[in-house]
């Protein structure tokens, strides 16, 4: 599959001197979920905005479909769809009203029976003749999506879709990010929520400080970054981890009931077998054994707080 | 050129005045009633005739451009003005449209909307006064295009405005003086000869002028100066919308 967003050194420095990219390069390959994850203040908005074309690049370059941003920016606006952070409608104006504005603004023919599909896959077909002011914030969060995708984007922009909605509705979106990449639509994600990356995205990247500091496979990433830790409860409480333990770097729980061991999955050995021979010969008696894998989450705060040291 | 925008944007503006369609109708017939009680009956009653007119019917082209140019201003600044407040401009600024489509759908569509005030009025006035128009033609240009051209020219302020007591500020302070003082109720060979050369420098003079000229045949400027003078007014508020885009002042940063 080919790239349909290609950003090459793209810089953003505002007027005040603040610099929100320092030379972003991004390839986005046609039909995968992409989730954009870092810290607020990181850039992801600022990126978003640049390629759509709310605030002009100072450098470099960045092509959708082929295009450039600047010099062929009809052709790269009429394939991209934005669902902005902030709820901005016009509160007076009736939801189907705005929908079909959105439509003709892009260029695109009016097309009714599309528009209906839409709203109904997204439960606003009984609300279309209610007023915006009207809704539930859940409610117009839905409006700015369907104002996203009444244009048939190729390339659809979600910031922070999800950032004060609730479950159901999450549940919701995913759902429908799930369908338009079904349908082929390019889905560029910023997120808050490690948990919706995880669970949506195909690749992640990191961005922290205006820099991408990681672009990988979701499943490459856990894989390659995954630790996973083994807890052992003791039957009988111990005072300290015995000597001839050291070599392991086992943490003693303050009620010295629990021990973990920490160990990296793509390992060709991982020490377990050994270190339980040694617990035993050490006459710790075990009464459970549990392992987890470290979420995405740790993955990303160990990231940045790397980036930041 | 994206014309399907264009459509959307105008239709979209089109749409707000639809919603408050009474009260944009009702408004100028009352307000245009008034004037017609306290200009026309009360004080044309002392006042005779205005270089051959009855003073009723002199004030109609005056009632009819103070209403179209508040008009234009207020309901372009405010069309622009309005999605910089909700935050929807985002939508404007991500579409594959260019600079000159975004004016021609909002300042088409406030122009539009002055247009059809203006009519109403000179509708009320011939009701209550008896009206002619001699030269249709010129009056509907003069009309159009001063319905344009202060569109165009709110459309800047809604642009520059940051809050909306900057809105209101350019049409209260320097609008209505102008227009008020630009002859609108009055001839200016009415003044004395000193208020008579100030006056040249407004340039409402200019355009209520050659509306008066388009009624009656006589104006207080030559009409080629009339012409001119709108057609100026025109092209600076055209090249500082250019300017704007251009430049992305107060909309792109």
């Amino acid at each position: 599959m080919g790239n349909i967003v290609e950003v090459d050194g793209l810089q953003k420095t505002y007027e005040g001197g603040f610099q929100a990219l320092r030379d972003v390069s991004l390839s986005i390959q046609k039909g995968e979920i992409i989730a954009l994850l870092g810290p607020n203040g990181a850039g992801k908005t600022t990126l978003i905005s640049t390629l759509c074309g709310i605030s002009s690049p100072t450098g470099g370059t960045a092509r959708v479909g082929g295009f450039d941003i600047l010099t062929d920016y009809r052709a790269t606006r009429s394939m991209i769809g934005l669902v902005p952070q902030e709820v901005a409608l016009e509160p007076f104006e009736k939801v189907i009203n705005t929908v079909r504005f959105s439509r003709g603004l892009f260029g695109k023919p009016r097309d009714e029976a599309l528009i209906e599909r839409i709203l109904r896959q997204l439960t606003l077909w009984d609300k279309r003749n209610s007023r915006i002011m009207e809704l539930s914030g859940g409610m117009k969060r839905r409006v700015l999506i369907a104002k996203a995708l009444c244009h048939e984007p190729r390339v659809l922009f979600l910031d922070e879709p999800t950032a004060g909605v609730d479950v159901e509705l999450r549940r919701d979106m995913w759902g429908i990010v799930e369908d338009l990449k079904q349908s082929g639509v390019t889905i560029i994600l910023t997120t808050h929520y490690i948990e919706e990356a995880e669970a949506i995205a195909d690749r992640i990247a990191v961005i922290n400080k205006g820099e991408i500091l990681l672009v990988e496979d979701k499943a490459n990433l856990m894989k390659r970054m995954g630790q996973k830790t083994l807890r052992i409860e003791l039957n009988e409480p111990a005072k300290s981890v015995p000597d001839a333990l050291a070599e392991y770097a086992l943490d003693l729980s303050t009620d010295g009931r629990t021990i973990t061991y920490t160990y990296d999955t793509n390992h060709s050995r991982t020490g377990i077998t050994r270190l339980l021979q040694d617990l035993s010969d050490a006459g710790l008696s075990l009464r459970d054994i549990q392992t987890t894998q470290s979420s995405l989450e740790d993955i990303f705060v160990g990231l940045v707080q790397e980036g930041a040291a | 050129m994206n014309l399907l925008a264009i459509g959307a944007i105008y239709r979209f503006e089109m749409n707000r005045f639809f919603r408050t369609f009474m009260q944009s109708f009702i408004s100028p017939v009352i307000s245009t009633s008034l004037y017609f009680v306290v200009f026309g009956a009360a004080i044309g009653s002392r006042i005779d005739q205005v270089e051959g007119v009855s003073y009723g019917a002199f004030i109609v082209p005056g009632l009819i451009m103070l209403s179209v140019m508040t008009q234009a201003i207020s309901n372009a600044s405010f069309g622009i003005y309005f999605p910089k407040f909700t935050g929807t401009i985002f939508e404007l600024l991500s579409a594959p449209v260019n600079f000159l489509e975004v004016v021609i759908g909002y300042v088409g569509a406030a122009a539009t909307k002055s247009l059809f005030i203006g009519v109403v009025i000179l509708a009320t006035s011939a009701l209550f006064v008896d009206l002619q128009v001699q030269h249709p033609f010129a009056m509907m240009a003069f009309l159009v295009l001063t319905c344009l051209s202060f569109s165009l020219f709110g459309f800047i302020i809604g642009i520059w405005a940051r809050n909306f007591e900057q809105l209101q500020l350019i049409p209260l302070l320097v609008i209505t003086p102008l227009v008020f003082l630009g002859g609108s109720f009055y001839s200016i060979s009415m003044l004395p000869p000193i208020w008579q050369t100030i006056t040249l420098f407004n340039p409402v003079v200019y355009l209520i002028s050659g509306f008066r000229w388009s009624f009656f045949g006589t104006a207080d400027v030559s009409i080629a100066v009339s012409l001119f003078a709108i057609a100026l007014f025109s092209g600076i508020c055209l090249f500082l919308v250019w300017l704007i885009f251009r430049t992305g002042y107060r909309i792109k940063s």
